[in-house]
């Protein structure tokens, strides 16, 4: 399965997104796009107390209105439906689209009403009355771990969800034998990935086909089984259409309790449905938030500055109920000591329920948080030993004759070369200039610091984390598939299974396609039937598709390939061997001029049975189904498991500035060094890596989900809730450096989570560089322009009075 | 509640279109669930993220913070009306796909509206001014990089398209 050769035809050119043609002129079909004459349209009322039990639901006033259909409550909801899926075996934490009798955060969806227009359906909303009895509720995680805390589920007796303690390799002994160490607390602040389409689905249910047909903004595993179970029909009566656009996504747009919702209502009222959130209800009550996450970290580290042992204690507060979200602390576990040699690990993963929205996964699932403390220990161990932090790193760092490098927690890297990436950026930034730069503009006054962050991500998931931290799951495979199909005239047609959110999986399928079979990929169509005509698909989470998509479309055009010399062979009546294939026709190696072309085959398939080989079916039809290459091992006893194939590596490196009256940080130069291996698409590689840059510039600074005392979300709109603009969004430079993986077909690793993973650190090392000077040190994200400006005041007063 | 719907004529893209709507519809709403022009976007609904820009007089509009009866009388340009002809692309369009200013595509066409706009009357614009013009345009996905890319490409293929193919 190795990279056979380096030499391709389509792949790693600079193509064109065939994707990009129909979203220019407007032609996306998002999910609030599809029309289906009788739509109705769903509002939802929403609980306006962080905990509050349900006394009494009022509907009359809103079913008095003329086209109102239904007022939906929790209780009429639950009787038909069962709980959504939940990741961990924890019964007593039912999770449903609709609160019932109890709800468990501010915003959380107490009923549902259905009208003629959205507009009535809020109108309606409004006047449904309910009255409740606030409860007594918690907001902060340790409170919520601590015994004697509110609980959220009083059926679960506790708040906690997953208590789990691994530790890899002798973590007290090389404590024991390491002459320093140093303990410090950081936390990941609650953001999400936020995309500007909100959640939106429309249900339609034929009672004659007995066909719930679901059009969703979805990047979801296992999303048509799931809508089934919970509606409790077949999953033959769920019909997906992988034909939907998403505007954005980056983890979060499961959507499974609006698409339960809605379908529920669709049987029930013989309507179709649409559920599409405003933006309050997706911020507040579309559960999908990102991770919340304390850190206790603790390392243990030689007079070199050389990490010998690490102890990080994790805790999620994943809100009020929880799906997969609590497995983000999983997936960090794939790379539990970054891009470093540490020999040892102690890893507590805790996750705890409060009364705050509920989670869902964020682009890199967890892995982000985690790079950030990771990269904050180095520069902790570094100023402690009063060593350059670069240095450090290089120090850690896995060098690349350590390829492939087994971690403590059980997982190999499968290749890298960390430090000839780093020597790249380094060079590209003139980082004896850029230093220098720095301390001229901290000689002006101003505070200035260079941000350094390496890091990995970890690429093509498998669901290793689900067996891991849920012994009850026994999942070991995170399949994809693809199908392709020549018809009678030699078209190419290849199916794939998976809604898109603008990872570009279509021109990745063309291009692979393309390679293989040498035609062009532009004449190769990709389409992607509904769910009942579908191959299995996990969606396009954990950077997979390049990989995971990508193999499935390679092996499957290899099988097409291989059927075609075949056939040529028995025509022409020469062994398999003597065949060369080009373009698709094939010859006779001996006599070039003997040959067969691909028209000539295509027919031979489709139509003269004659010619074909014994035992060969007509027609030319083929689908691969992929396992995730590595993967297919249950996790050992002491919790060590091989997690993601593959790993890709970032180096950020960047020159901030921040105004020492306002705290406003501006970045004057950013330089990232990125291997993901063969890169198949660059125009989209580029793209994932610059989006993910911005995206991690927005958790660090500016993006917080904040809730005060009371309870309430009070980041709400976009004026509360910043996502970078242009303007905070700097110049990007990206140097390349390619270290094929030897587990996928061209050498690719995923990059979907690319400049994400490491952005975040980047930044807070540039902003606690830049404040040092002023003896402050930030260990929370965001770092807001306020909180910053607030301490650089009252640093700068302490040191005047102390002069 | 519900209002008595009100009859007027809208202007979009050169064609006059009569409609009737509540006083409360917006014109986003308008224009997509009425004149079924899907290319503009609802993505906050308050004003910030631009998805739902359109050209007001040539001018980029939110289309969530006006209602339709306010549009009456102006000239209403939508993506719809800036594409050539079927399986066409303006300038602007092409540059965008040929630098892959975009991922998921749903802030693509009110950016490329701003950007229509901007070069209409800055036929050469530096990336500072390019950055001040779709500031208003929030993109989740790309970090903006080859969004001004396109914008930068198409200002050179659109000054060049003007300059007289061989110079004396």
């Amino acid at each position: 399965m190795s990279a056979p050769s380096k030499h391709f035809r389509f792949v790693a050119t600079d193509r064109r997104v065939r994707e990009d043609r129909r979203f220019v002129v407007g032609k996306g079909r998002f999910a609030a796009d599809v029309a289906i004459t009788g739509t109705k349209h769903v509002a939802l009322v929403t609980c306006p107390y962080p905990a509050a039990r349900i006394v009494r639901i009022d509907k009359a006033a809103a079913l008095a209105l003329p086209g109102v259909h239904h007022v939906l409550d929790g209780r009429e909801l639950a009787a038909a439906t069962s709980p959504l899926l939940a990741g961990l075996d924890t019964p007593n934490v039912p999770r449903r689209p609709l609160a019932v009798d109890v709800a468990r955060y501010a915003g959380e969806w107490v009923a549902a009403v259905v009208a003629d227009t959205r507009a009535l359906a809020e109108d309606a909303a409004e006047l449904v009355e309910v009255e409740y009895e606030p409860l007594p509720f918690v907001l902060d995680g340790e409170e919520a771990y601590a015994p004697g805390s509110p609980l959220v589920h009083e059926a679960h007796a506790s708040n906690v969800l997953l208590d789990r303690t691994f530790v890899w390799g002798e973590v007290d002994k090389d404590f024991a034998e390491s002459p320093y160490r140093l303990a410090f607390k950081i936390k990941w602040g609650r953001s999400s990935t936020v995309p500007i389409e909100t959640f939106g689905v429309l249900a339609n249910w034929d009672p004659w086909h007995e066909i719930l047909d679901v059009y969703a903004s979805i990047q979801m595993p296992r999303f048509p089984d799931q809508v089934a179970l919970a509606l409790k029909l077949p999953g033959s009566s769920v019909r997906v259409h992988n034909n939907v656009d998403v505007g954005g996504s980056y983890g979060v747009k499961r959507g499974i309790k609006h698409a339960v919702l809605a379908g529920y209502l669709a049987r029930r009222l013989g309507f179709p449905i649409r559920l599409m959130e405003d933006r309050l209800e997706n911020m507040r009550g579309g559960d999908a938030h990102g991770p919340e996450r304390n850190f206790d970290v603790e390392v243990a580290f030689d007079d070199a500055g050389v990490i010998r042992s690490m102890k990080i204690r994790a805790l999620d507060n994943v809100g009020a109920y929880a799906g997969r979200s609590p497995f983000q602390l999983g997936k960090p576990i794939s790379a539990i000591v970054g891009p470093y040699r540490t020999k040892s690990v102690q890893y507590q993963a805790i996750a705890v329920t409060s009364n705050k929205t509920t989670q869902e996964a964020v682009r890199a699932f967890g892995q982000s948080p985690t790079n950030y403390a990771i990269e904050r220990a180095i520069e902790e161990v570094a100023w402690h030993r009063g060593l350059d932090r670069l240095e450090v790193r290089r120090r850690n760092l896995i060098r690349a004759e350590q390829f492939p490098y087994l971690i403590p927690s059980g997982t190999t890297y499968d290749s890298g070369d960390y430090h000839a990436v780093i020597d790249k950026v380094l060079a590209r930034a003139d980082y004896a200039s850029l230093v220098a730069e720095r301390d001229r503009l901290r000689g002006e006054g101003l505070l200035a610091g260079i941000g350094i962050a390496a890091c990995l991500e970890p690429s093509g998931a498998n669901s290793t984390f689900e067996p891991l931290l849920n012994p009850k799951n026994e999942t070991t495979t995170y399949s994809e598939g693809c199908r392709i199909t020549v018809d009678v005239s030699g078209a190419v047609t290849v199916n794939i299974h998976t809604v898109s959110a603008g990872q570009g999986h279509e021109t990745l399928v063309g291009t692979v396609v393309g390679e293989v079979l040498e035609i062009d990929p532009d004449r190769i169509r990709v389409v992607r039937p509904d769910s009942l005509s579908s191959l299995p698909s996990q969606s396009p989470v954990g950077s997979r598709m390049a990989i995971m998509l990508g193999g499935a479309a390679f092996h499957a055009a290899q099988k097409l390939k291989a059927k075609l010399i075949a056939i040529a062979a028995h025509d022409l009546n020469i062994p398999p061997e003597r065949t060369v294939y080009e373009g698709g026709n094939v010859s006779d190696r001996a006599t070039p001029q003997t040959r067969r072309s691909f028209v000539e085959l295509v027919t031979i398939a489709h139509r003269y049975f004659h010619r074909l080989p014994p035992d060969t079916e007509p027609g030319l039809a083929f689908s691969h189904i992929i396992q995730v290459p590595t993967g297919g091992k249950l996790p050992t006893s002491d919790g060590r498991v091989q997690m993601y194939p593959c790993f890709a590596f970032e180096f950020h490196l960047l020159l901030m500035t921040i105004d020492p009256d306002l705290g406003k940080p501006e970045i004057s130069r950013y330089v990232i060094g990125h291997d993901c291996g063969t890169v198949i698409n660059p125009k989209i590689v580029r793209g994932m890596t610059m989006g993910g840059i911005a995206h991690g510039i927005g958790a660090a600074l500016y993006e917080e989900f904040a809730y005060n005392p009371e309870g309430q979300l009070i980041a709400q709109t976009f004026m509360d809730y910043l996502l970078p603009s242009a303007h905070e969004v700097p110049e990007v430079e990206i140097v390349h450096h390619e270290t094929p993986s030897p587990h996928t077909v061209f050498g690719q690793k995923g990059s979907g989570e690319s400049g994400y993973l490491g952005a975040p650190a980047a930044i807070a090392s540039a902003v606690n560089d830049a404040i040092r000077p002023l003896g402050l040190r930030v260990n929370s994200l965001p770092i807001k322009i306020a909180q910053l400006g607030d301490m650089i005041a009252a640093a700068k007063e302490r040191m005047a009075n102390s002069e | 509640m519900s209002f008595e719907a009100l009859r007027i004529e809208l202007n979009v893209n050169g064609e006059t279109r009569p409609v009737e709507v509540e006083p409360r519809t917006s014109l986003l709403d308008c224009l997509r669930e009425q004149l079924l022009l899907t290319g503009a976007h609802a993505g906050c609904e308050h004003g910030v993220c631009g998805a739902c820009t359109v050209l007001i007089d040539g001018t980029p509009m939110r289309s969530c913070l006006m209602f339709a009866v306010q549009a009456d009388g102006y000239a209403i340009t939508t993506i719809e009306g800036v594409t050539p002809g079927p399986g066409e692309l303006s300038p602007m369009q092409d540059a965008f796909c040929e630098t892959h200013g975009m991922q998921c595509g749903y802030c693509t066409p009110a950016m490329i509206l701003t950007a229509h706009a901007l070069l209409a009357n800055n036929p050469a614009p530096t990336r500072a001014e390019i950055v001040d013009a779709i500031s208003g345009n929030i993109c989740r996905c790309t970090g903006y990089a080859q969004i001004i890319e396109a914008i930068v490409l198409a200002a050179e293929r659109m000054r060049r398209l003007n300059q007289p193919a061989s110079q004396p």
